[in-house]
């Protein structure tokens, strides 16, 4: 019966994984919000956004399964928190509606141009990556808009972004780690895009005094323990059972 | 979802005028009413409650299934069951659009939600404790709403006609799937059929309530009847429900938790023991289980989120006064 697994990973498993898990942890943040967004309307699309990303979590650990041996189900639901290899950005708890729409804001940022040069690669990512980059770009768009609306809104508003920013930058510089054999996206053109919606939303771009690091290594924040623990509490406690 | 006990019109509905005439023949023409059409007030206003009570069920309804998308125990089961919120989040969507054709802004409606003022079915007052339960909703509470609300597909206000059409494809995938799940539970581990079972004792009797009470305690003679919003009776739909849902129930291979229940051999018809309407009168009174947890959850939602809605109404009104300022510019 399979309890805990560990995965002996190749450089292109550990490569899916790791953007598995951002898609994952991200799109389980996302899928919290249903039920009790601001507004209807934000109910749905912040439910498509997560559909999106556990769609894309979806393919890459089936493809990582593929050369480890294992399920996706069995790579989401078997790992500990030690062996998620998720950005710390994209677990960081959801705030409120201010940083779940900066936290996606950034990571959309990254991660469409980098689904973007990936897709055209050879790569064995490029066909999930093409795909992925057709929803990243509406992540993207969707995000920045309301990064806007909340930045030029009202007092209050503007005050809660900034502070979003704030809180978030400080994860922001991980992103650009380089995982195996992998495309690299640079650094400034993610700051060239961020500056140009933050003008729009008069808001600062913030020049944090340090960087966190660690989420590649499995060296997380307190945070992803408890969503990991409810996420897999039914697979743990029926080992072996299928839903 | 669907609201019980909530479809009984206007009671001060006597009308004599000629527009009243003209209006009941062309409903007994079987003609759709739309929103710029001649109607009686008491149906305009049997309308407005019956639509806004059917969509905050939809956004109620939204609370008890949420409950289990952090938890759903597999990715598939998990994207299934986001969408399937999601499908319902849709589904207050049009039907706040089909009340706002009468008059009603969704505004006020949330409002007479979040005040206590309206009701909303009574089924979502009941808990989520296992995943089985997400098996057992779908299967019987979106089965049973199907039964109530295809008949809504030819009421004849348009608007609301139209929007159950497209609800009802979006319902009977929900019901499939929730019985899928129901089956992979009855084929699983002992430990998961003992959930399923558990799941079908605790939503089977408040699934035949959400037909509403018994036409013998029927206060009220049925206007929605002749305004052709309501077209069978809380009883007969009740019966359709439960001769579809016992075969498929037999066929998990669970038990129902009713000793009376027995097929009549001479009609063919699954017949019930008696219902506990104690109970039903309790929990449409706001006496169920989760109803302080549900009205909370949405109140917390929509004041958490004030702030958030006066951003993007700012935001809008600055942008518009950039456009009249400065026309050549994109604000
Ligand atoms: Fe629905
Ligand atoms: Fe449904």
């Amino acid at each position: 019966m399979t309890t805990t697994i560990t995965v002996a990973a190749t450089p292109l498993a550990r490569l899916a994984l790791a953007r598995a898990d951002d898609a994952l942890i991200l799109g389980h943040r996302l899928s919290e919000w249903c039920g009790h967004a601001p507004i209807l309307e934000e109910d749905l699309s912040l439910a498509n956004i997560a559909l999106d990303l556990i769609g894309q979590a979806r393919s890459l650990y089936t493809l990582a399964g593929a050369v480890t041996g294992h399920t996706e189900d069995q790579l989401a639901y078997l790992r500990d928190e030690r062996q998620f290899s998720n950005l710390l950005l994209v677990e960081q708890p959801n705030g409120d509606f201010a940083l779940t729409i900066a936290r996606l804001f950034l990571y959309s940022a990254y991660i469409d141009p980098y689904w973007r040069a990936l897709g055209a690669t050879d790569s064995a990512l490029s066909d999930i990556a093409a795909k992925a980059e057709k929803e990243s770009g509406y992540h993207l768009r969707h995000s920045a808009e309301w990064l806007i609306r909340l930045g030029d809104g009202t007092e209050e508003s503007h005050r809660r972004a900034q502070s979003a920013l704030d809180r978030l930058f400080p994860f922001t510089a991980e992103m650009f780690d380089p995982l195996p054999d992998d495309v690299a996206i640079d650094p400034a053109d993610w700051t060239a895009e961020v500056d140009t919606i933050l003008t729009h939303a008069t808001l600062t771009r913030p020049s944090p005094a340090w960087q966190h690091n660690g989420g590649r290594a499995g060296r997380h924040t307190e945070h992803l323990g408890h969503l990991l623990a409810e996420m897999q509490h039914l697979q743990r406690t029926h080992p072996g059972a299928t839903w | 979802m669907y609201s019980q006990g909530l479809n009984q019109s206007d009671p001060s509905s006597a009308h004599t005028s000629p527009e009243a005439a003209r209006f009941q023949a062309r409903i007994d023409a079987e003609d759709k009413i739309e929103p710029n059409d001649w109607m009686p007030e008491a149906y305009r206003r049997t309308l407005i409650r019956q639509i806004s009570q059917h969509a905050h069920s939809e956004i109620v309804g939204m609370l008890p299934e949420g409950n289990w998308i952090t938890r759903a125990p597999s990715l598939r089961r998990k994207a299934a069951l986001l969408a399937k919120v999601q499908d319902e989040g849709g589904h207050g969507l049009y039907l706040y659009a089909a009340a706002e054709t009468l008059g009603a802004s969704r505004e006020e409606l949330v409002d007479q939600l979040l005040a206590g003022k309206a009701k909303y079915s009574s089924i979502f007052n009941y808990p989520t404790l296992t995943w089985a339960d997400i098996g057992a909703i779908g299967w019987l509470v979106d089965g049973a709403a199907i039964m109530n609300q295809i008949p809504l597909c030819r009421c004849s206000f348009g608007p609301y006609a139209r929007a159950m059409i497209r609800v009802c494809k979006e319902e009977s995938f929900h019901q499939r799937q929730g019985y899928e799940i129901m089956l992979t539970l009855c084929r699983g581990t002992p430990a998961q059929k003992a959930m399923a079972q558990d799941a079908l004792d605790r939503w089977w009797w408040p699934c035949l309530m959400m037909f509403g009470p018994p036409d013998s305690a029927s206060q009220h003679s049925d206007t929605s009847m002749q305004w052709k919003i309501k077209r069978f009776t809380n009883d007969g739909l009740r019966q359709k429900f439960i001769d579809a849902t016992v075969p498929q129930g037999l066929h998990l291979g669970l038990a129902f938790p009713d000793p009376d229940m027995r097929q009549n051999a001479a009609t063919g018809h699954w017949e019930h023991g008696a219902i506990d309407w104690d109970e039903f009168k309790r929990v449409v009174a706001g006496g169920g289980f989760c109803a302080a947890e549900r009205l909370e959850a949405r109140r917390k939602a929509h004041d958490a989120g004030a702030w958030v809605r006066d951003a993007a109404a700012a935001h809008a009104a600055k942008r518009a006064a950039r456009q009249a300022a400065n026309p050549r510019i994109a604000a």
